[in-house]
């Protein structure tokens, strides 16, 4: 077995590494660069019930050592998703797993129950953290009751695991966790971007068009590790982490937090061959840190019986 | 569409805050069309982290190489200004839609008009225009004299006129009460007031319009430049600058 091949709820993954929703789109322009199969899996960009154009431009904007954005789910739709985008990708061998956003719970459960029975979606990221819509998205992520509703009724619709995307935007991200792992999700995938803002010097205004917007790159690295540092510890369902990571060392910060897979969001933007990079980087890295299965390293963090010195040969 | 590690040649400030930076990678020819762009990184490390789209100002096949007219106000083209020969620029390009020269023939005549930074691509469409025997003029808007560059390389081509805002150079004014009526093509590339401007000019066989857009990726997948479609009723159609342009013709996208 590759010492790179993870075993998560529904992912059979040939290493631990995907592109992140909402940064790759349905992976169409990324295949100019490189095969798609050499990644873990994609987590295609998110899908509503019907298309969405999105929010006004400017919708993006720079931060020190990050980024914001307020796309606004801009989306094809269920239809165009099911009947184009994902018979597309699968002409590569790769998991995908469908980013699934709504304004309503029926929303959630529409496109579930459908994006689901995709023969290459093999779980769903539920996503209920988005910070850039009026309805939905990131109110079902910051009100435990309904994080719960919400996971529960895609649970019982969906036929792949469901993995939830919290939000860094609550005062306790363990009580989300826990709430949607006890509704029934398989997995997590954490951190969504931080709610934010840039004001322009010359206008007095802000530079997004929608005011504010997810803020997302090296920037967040710390907050989502804690996170991820923190959930970990209380709960028993696996974790995606992502929140800009760029390189290998980043991977393994990561899997020390607690994941046990790691996504690469906006650093695709700035490199478009970052994940295959950071893939081909991956076993040096483990040979230095003296260890023989990527999975050993997840939540070593908090592990008391592990420590990386001793343990190296 | 391509990574380049590319070389730096040189790099001169030609006017105020106005850099040309010419770079060399083997893999630059002729495949870099006028409109195109590349999207620059500016430094090694995280901030800023995003790259800069810039777009081709020059190109010299057999020697490979690309030259670039970008203006230093924010902390990536500050960052870029700083760079000496022999430092590497990474750059992915040719990237968009460019201009659509092949379809523009001898005898033909064209208006080229640019605005500020948005001059620049227009230099290298004026080449190639001429080269196919089109009878091409320009006018050039800028804000004051001492952002104004490249007006004799552009005589070298055809007519210029240029007009700045404060009329500290030139003609006083704005560069749409430059342009008479006769003309084949109009190709523009500058802000958004000025191409609104520009849309509804009466060319007899074109007019494109080249946008500009703060972008993320640059290659169509982050979906940040995207534009609304004219025309479109259900308002859920639209383009993204940055892969199905910079370059649309007139009438086909809200500007």
């Amino acid at each position: 077995m590759s010492r790179l091949q993870i075993e998560l709820p529904g992912l059979q993954l040939r290493n631990p590494i995907m592109p992140a929703s909402g940064c790759f789109g349905f992976g169409r322009e990324y295949s100019q660069f490189y095969k798609l199969d050499q990644l873990g899996a994609i987590m295609v960009k998110a899908t509503t019930a019907e298309p969405r154009f999105g929010n006004p431009t400017p919708r993006v904007a720079e931060t020190t050592s990050g980024m914001l954005n307020a796309i606004g789910l801009q989306n094809p739709g269920l239809e165009k998703v099911m009947n184009e985008e994902l018979p597309w990708l699968s002409q590569y061998d790769v998991p995908i797993i469908a980013n699934v956003a709504g304004s309503t719970i029926d929303d959630y459960v529409s496109v579930a129950k459908r994006i689901s029975t995709a023969p290459n979606v093999h779980a769903l990221e539920l996503n209920i953290s988005c910070p850039n819509v009026k309805e939905g998205g990131l109110a079902f992520g910051t009100v435990p009751e309904t994080a719960y509703e919400v996971t529960k009724a895609v649970k019982d619709v969906s036929s792949v695991p469901v993995y939830v995307k919290l939000s860094p935007n609550v005062t306790d991200i363990v009580q989300m966790a826990k709430v949607v792992e006890k509704a029934g999700a398989d997995g997590l995938t954490m951190i969504n971007t931080l709610l934010g803002m840039r004001i322009d010097l010359k206008t007095g205004k802000p530079i997004l068009a929608n005011g504010a917007g997810g803020l997302s790159g090296p920037a967040i690295k710390p907050v989502a590790i804690r996170m991820i540092h923190q959930v970990s510890q209380q709960v028993n369902i696996p974790i995606i982490g992502m929140g800009g990571v760029q390189t290998a060392e980043d991977v393994v910060e990561y899997f020390l937090a607690g994941a046990s897979a790691v996504a690469v969001g906006t650093a695709n933007f700035v490199d478009p061959f970052v994940c295959p990079t950071i893939i081909e980087a991956l076993p040096a890295l483990l040979n230095e840190l003296g260890v023989d299965h990527i999975s050993e390293l997840t939540g070593r963090s908090w592990k008391k019986e592990w420590n990386l010195q001793s343990s190296s040969h | 569409m391509r990574q380049l590690k590319a070389e730096l040649v040189s790099q001169t400030e030609i006017a105020y805050s106005i850099f040309e930076v010419i770079v060399y990678h083997e893999a630059i020819d002729e495949q870099f069309q006028p409109g195109q762009f590349v999207h620059v990184k500016a430094g090694n490390g995280y901030d800023p982290l995003l790259r800069r789209p810039i777009s081709i100002c020059h190109i010299d096949p057999e020697k490979h190489l690309l030259t670039m007219i970008y203006r230093a106000e924010g902390k990536g083209t500050r960052l870029l200004a700083k760079m000496v020969p022999g430092g590497v620029v990474d750059l992915l390009g040719p990237l968009g839609q460019g201009f659509p020269v092949e379809s523009v023939g001898a005898g033909d005549t064209a208006w080229l008009v640019g605005g500020g930074i948005g001059v620049p691509p227009l230099y290298y469409l004026s080449e190639e225009l001429t080269k196919r025997g089109v009878t091409v003029k320009h006018v050039h808007g800028f804000q004051t004299e001492s952002v104004v560059f490249y007006e004799e390389k552009f005589k070298a081509l055809g007519p210029v006129t240029i007009t700045t805002a404060d009329g500290s150079y030139g003609e006083k004014g704005f560069v749409t009460t430059q342009l008479d009526h006769d003309a084949d093509y109009l190709f523009a590339c500058g802000p958004s007031p000025m191409l609104r401007a520009l849309e509804s000019y009466p060319a007899k066989k074109g007019v494109y319009l080249s946008l500009e857009q703060r972008m993320g990726c640059g290659i169509g997948a982050c979906l940040a430049c995207v534009c609304h479609v004219q025309g479109d009723e259900t308002g859920l159609a639209y383009r993204k600058v940055c892969s199905d342009g910079p370059v649309f013709r007139a009438g086909e996208v809200v500007l």
